[in-house]
């Protein structure tokens, strides 16, 4: 880009990714620097579009629940359960009381597996990498219950359609109980680093502002939302599963920055901790499943779980048969990611991946298929053709000066000879 | 001389790269958690780097998207030879539950030839390490032939 006159400091524009050292998942974002500081951000996703949505149209609901976990590795008991919640609404099933516990049981070991993952790839990106390995190696402890419950590490396939698979012993309740002393223990450590050590204070506070006004037009969720004092969680808004028999107390900051994120992520682990001991403690006895009818009556539902990331949003639409007619999935990613724009106004460059790691971006989860809809558009769908993205990109090459035709003419004559 | 000093360091000492090729997380968290202190895969001299043009090894997780394949090829273009890919997880080595999404081309060895393939969904940060080290063997092995 040629230097512009009477500014003295040149426009930089710096593409960083899809393959970037400080991103764990492609995604490719153009930052536009003067100096050292961020002008305009702008991300463009895309690369982990799998086709999820169509493909669970082509799969029976059984298959499906199975296929959305796999949307998402770290938080894929969000995406199972809601999906199963919401298929358990349209047939009316009654999902007894011992299930809708074990779920919320695993949902929340989950929680601090994500938090934790959270926490050390945060000090990775900060340059404090014995934070990453001590919360990796706790977070270990987590991985063996989990692995031990649902017989799998990551990706549990605990649910189903009208209950979950396995049933909770006793000595599985003793491991919990342990488990979780050992990791409030280290929590609370945890907890001390964050509120004494002052480089860890230094670097992260005032980084990343996202003001309460934003975060509420924005539309941002989460622990992204509660850190600007927007107490907003579906586990108290709109209690499913048994989170209102258990007593949920919501997590708030008001510092608006990465440090804030960070102690409400940690003060959410003390809390899940707490959940997870009550709901070890009333577990009821009982059955842990119902038999679900293979064809699923014709309705739409919407159903909401708070992941570790926020607001999990799955929409379904079934037709009477056994195969559901459409299925979106909103992930907390996709509204968080607008904010990221915001919080890097102005910023230093060497902030951008300990912002964009502060929202803990799930790509997997985002990479979904919208439609955007122009209103002044002639075209009422909203669907683009191919013919008419290539004129455009046409146009628009020519529009910059590069004229592909009289290449292809040549091309086309050589081919002929 | 300066070959076998090279070979034998490369064996002792691979330096990887991770990419990941429209993975759910679920293989790279593993990954991640078999360079972390439970796993350590450090102990083999493994060490993650973060540019292709450091790398001795491609760990890709995840099948190939549509948007990922041209990336893909790319980033494997730029390792220095000799270059070696491990598939980690059923995905990147068949396509696994995605086989047959539209935006979903298959497995890894359908676009770069695969070194490796490490099944699992996902992939447990034992069976990463077992891939590593059986692939490094093969490597002695070779080494010892010629």
């Amino acid at each position: 880009m040629p230097p512009e006159k009477g500014l003295k400091m040149r426009k930089v524009v710096i593409p960083i990714g899809p393959q970037h050292p400080a991103l764990k998942e492609p995604e490719s974002f153009n930052v536009t620097l003067s100096g050292e500081r961020i002008m305009a951000f702008s991300a463009r996703l895309g690369y982990n579009h799998r086709g999820i949505e169509k493909a669970c149209e082509e799969r029976t609901y059984v298959q499906d629940v199975y296929l959305v976990e796999r949307i998402c590795g770290i938080c894929s008991h969000t995406h199972s359960t809601s999906f199963t919640q919401a298929v358990e609404e349209l047939a009316a099933l009654d999902v007894p009381k011992r299930a809708l516990y074990i779920r919320v049981i695993i949902g929340e070991l989950e929680r601090i597996h994500s938090h934790l993952l959270w926490l050390g790839i945060a000090g990775h990106e900060v340059g404090f990498d014995t934070l990453l390995m001590y919360s990796w190696r706790d977070r270990e402890v987590v991985m063996d219950i989990l692995a031990e419950l649902t017989g799998n590490r990551v990706n549990y396939g605990i649910n189903v359609i009208g209950g979950v698979k396995r049933d909770l012993e006793g000595h599985h309740i003793k491991d919990i109980s342990k488990a979780v002393d050992t990791l409030e223990e280290r929590t609370k450590y945890y907890i001390d680093i964050a509120t004494k050590e002052t480089t860890l204070i230094q670097r992260l506070s005032g980084v990343g502002k996202l003001p309460h006004e934003d975060a509420l037009s924005l539309g941002a969720t989460g622990p992204t939302a509660r850190a600007s004092n927007v107490a907003r969680d579906i586990r108290q808004d709109d209690p499913y599963a048994v989170y209102s028999e258990l007593g949920f107390r919501i997590v708030t900051d008001n510092h608006n920055d990465v440090y804030g994120r960070t102690l409400v992520r940690l003060g959410e682990l003390m809390e899940t901790y707490r959940l997870i001991r009550a709901a070890v403690n009333n577990l009821p006895e009982g059955p842990i499943a119902v038999k679900a009818p293979r064809k699923i009556p014709e309705g739409e539902v919407f159903s909401r779980y708070e992941a570790p990331r926020g607001e999990n949003v799955h929409y379904i639409k079934s037709n009477g048969t056994d195969k559901p007619e459409r299925v979106k999935v909103r992930a907390p990613t996709l509204a968080n990611v607008q904010t990221v724009a915001r919080m890097l106004e102005d910023e230093q460059l060497a902030d951008l991946p300990i912002v964009i790691a502060a929202i803990d971006p799930c790509f997997s989860c985002t990479d979904r298929m919208i439609t955007v809809k122009d209103p002044d558009d002639s075209n009422p769908r909203g669907i683009i053709k191919w013919d008419d993205i290539r004129s455009y990109s046409i146009g628009l090459y020519r529009s910059r000066g590069v004229d592909f035709s009289l290449l292809n003419k040549k091309l086309a004559e050589k081919l002929k000879c | 001389m300066l070959d076998k000093l090279i070979t034998w360091s490369r064996i002792k000492s691979p330096w990887i790269i991770h990419f990941n090729t429209g993975a759910c997380n679920a293989c790279d968290i593993e990954i991640v958690a078999a360079l972390t202190p439970r796993y350590d895969m450090e102990r083999f001299g493994v060490q993650l780097k973060g540019t292709p043009r450091h790398a001795d090894v491609l760990v890709c997780s995840g099948p190939v998207t549509k948007q990922i394949k041209d990336r893909l090829k790319r980033i494997y273009d730029q390792m220095p030879e000799p270059k070696f890919v491990v598939a980690v997880g059923s995905c990147s080595c068949s396509g696994g539950v995605f086989d047959g999404c539209y935006s979903v081309e298959s497995g890894i060895d359908a676009i770069i030839p695969v070194s490796a393939y490490i099944p699992g969904c996902p992939a447990s940060p034992q069976a990463i390490i077992d891939g590593v080290v059986k692939l490094l063997a093969t490597l002695e092995k070779k080494e010892e032939k010629r």
